[in-house]
């Protein structure tokens, strides 16, 4: 299975994004360089908007996730609650 | 009532699919003129999907707050002299390649997608296409202006757009676009949507950012992320064309596939001078050129391949190849530069004794073997006063426009050198990648614009290198030029560090 990832800035926001992205996907490796954090996963990676809501204290929009995102692998998709990416094989 | 909330696939299909008019009086084929002649077929434009379902609207919300975010950082970042908390000066060359080379791409990524699409018939692939173009736009723009602040202080940087429309090495990335953009609009989408975006920029965007922020450049780092947080739209948009063509004919997958290995190659060329600013111009080391490229390029373009399996889509033609020059490009375009330092537009230097270490140990199968003894000649050279340059003017490959500094991959003492002769002419490659590129459309590649036959043909000056880099190129010569050693650059910042 090949790995999908997802990488942010390393900020405030980002660190509750990351936060939920750990609580929804437990077997995810998260890997901190300088300036960005990189979080890998085998074949699917989900961000769910109430688990950073819950994270992050506030309502979060998932188009929000532009705004910190650096760049990602993956087929995407997107809609109100979740943005999820994937491979198929 | 109160105005209900819509979801975003409701909103997406509203402002996107919805802004699209059928033709009752003009003939649709006529409109849009360029759909056809590349062989593609489209049966059914509204199986298109656009996984973002970015919409006008939120598109200019998130941007706003993206831009407003970057330029209190670059207002920050002059207002605090950040020039003075960078590592290095010697890192501030890989900014003039930056602003020489790939910023103008930005500006040829934008004349590209505005005019792709305007030639795509389906309403949802115009709209990813004109977002693309703005943000490509924004990025040119950023660049600039992260980069003016630096111009303040150091050479190199007063005339990038004249430079990338003349100076030798900089028709290599120039050329590149414009081959993209002298085709169609499927292939430019193949090109520079999938195969420049999904896999090669970053390599670009994400490892040499990372550098920039950790060689204490908080203008770069945050105008690289900010730019790669559009490219993650875009590489989506790539990936889309690519499916969407394959599922919608057959006929289209030997098309794209031909398109695939065409432009994974000459992506790969053009990335040579990523990898040596990766290796060489980034003093504090964030990861070598030879890990970035099997973090992004394997990892990540394997995972994309295999998911691409299914619709008899390969791995690009020469994989093989491309995987043992990850040990030794960075190796030969460095001293390329360095030994044509006094026509390059930025300073060269000998690697610190520390450096060499470094790239001895991520390079354990190559660096000592091949690339180090150079350097231990050169730095014996230079104590003697004899800084090597080179006398002649490099041959190029009439593909890439690199000067011929690749080798045979079996045997890397020993140049790479195709050649395929075409109504009369000899023309010559630097690999078998660009001989068969040319072979499929001569036509199209006998038509280079080739810098170093120009220079001997008249058309750039002269008769000597330097009238032709004073007058042609309009760099300032003994200024912009030559070793870091000794440098006005390297001068200016003993002066402001207080060091001898």
């Amino acid at each position: 299975m090949s790995k999908v990832y997802i990488a942010l800035q390393d900020n405030d926001e980002s660190r509750y994004i990351v936060e939920a992205i750990e609580a929804d996907n437990p077997d995810v490796t998260v890997l901190h360089m300088p300036a960005m954090i990189r979080i890998e996963a085998e074949g699917f990676l989900a961000v769910k908007r109430e688990t950073v809501e819950e994270k992050i204290g506030r309502d979060w929009d998932v188009q929000e996730l532009h705004v910190n995102l650096i760049t990602l692998g993956g087929n995407v998709d997107e809609d109100d609650d979740q943005l999820t990416l994937t491979w198929n094989e | 009532m109160a105005a209900k909330k819509l979801n975003i696939k409701d909103k997406y299909r509203l402002l996107t699919r919805d802004l699209d008019w059928d033709f009752s009086y003009e003939d649709r084929s006529k409109a849009f003129p360029f759909e056809e002649f590349e062989g593609i077929k489209i049966t059914d434009w509204s199986k298109w999907e656009d996984p973002f379902r970015l919409t006008m609207d939120t598109y200019w919300k998130y941007q706003a707050e993206k831009e407003r975010k970057l330029y209190a950082i670059f207002d920050a970042f002059a207002q605090n002299n950040g020039q003075l908390n960078i590592s290095d000066p010697r890192y501030v060359n890989a900014l003039k390649i930056f602003l020489t080379g790939v910023s103008p791409l930005e500006y040829q990524a934008f004349q590209g997608f505005a005019h792709t699409g305007r030639q795509f018939g389906g309403v949802g692939a115009r709209v990813a296409c004109q977002m693309q173009a703005i943000d490509e736009l924004r990025h040119v723009q950023t660049q600039v202006h992260a980069m003016s602040h630096y111009n303040k202080f150091f050479d190199g940087l007063q005339d990038w757009s004249h430079m990338h429309d003349r100076v030798w090495y900089l028709s290599v990335p120039k050329s590149f676009f414009n081959d993209a953009r002298a085709a169609g609009p499927f292939e430019f989408m193949v090109a520079i949507g999938f195969s420049f975006e999904y896999v090669l920029t970053n390599l670009l965007f994400v490892p040499f950012m990372s550098g920039a922020a950790y060689n204490g450049d908080m203008a770069t780092v945050t105008f690289g992320f900010s730019a790669q947080s559009d490219e993650a739209r875009h590489m989506t948009l790539g990936l889309e064309v690519i499916k969407f063509l394959l599922e919608q004919h057959e006929d289209n997958v030997p098309i794209v596939q031909k398109w695939i290995d065409k432009w994974f190659w000459r992506g790969t060329r053009l990335l040579t001078i990523v990898s040596m600013m990766m290796d060489y111009m980034l003093p504090n080391k964030v990861m070598s050129w030879k890990e970035a490229w099997e973090v992004y390029f394997e990892e990540a373009g394997g995972a994309l391949f295999k998911d691409l399996a299914r619709y008899g889509i390969r791995m690009p033609k020469y994989a093989e190849t491309i995987e043992k020059e990850k040990e030794h490009v960075s190796h030969q375009a460095w001293w390329t530069f360095y030994t044509h330092g006094h026509a390059a537009g930025f300073h060269t230097w000998i690697p610190s004794d520390e450096e060499l270490d470094w790239l001895s140990e991520k390079y354990p199968d190559t660096f000592d073997k091949y690339y180090r003894p150079r350097w231990e000649l050169a730095k014996e050279m230079e104590a003697k006063g004899e800084r090597f340059y080179t006398k002649a003017l490099p041959q190029l490959c009439t593909i890439c426009q690199i000067p011929m500094l690749f080798t045979e991959m079996d045997d890397p003492t020993q140049i790479s050198y195709r050649d395929s002769i075409y109504k009369g002419d000899r023309y010559h490659f630097c690999s078998d990648g660009c001989h068969d590129i040319f072979e499929d459309e001569p036509e199209k590649y006998v038509q280079s614009w080739l810098p170093v036959h120009q220079i001997f043909q008249g058309n750039c000056g002269g008769p000597d290198v330097e009238d032709v880099l004073r007058d042609y190129y309009q760099m300032n010569v003994g200024v912009d030029n030559m070793d870091m050693k000794g440098s006005p650059d390297e001068e200016r910042w003993k002066k402001w560090k207080g060091v001898a």
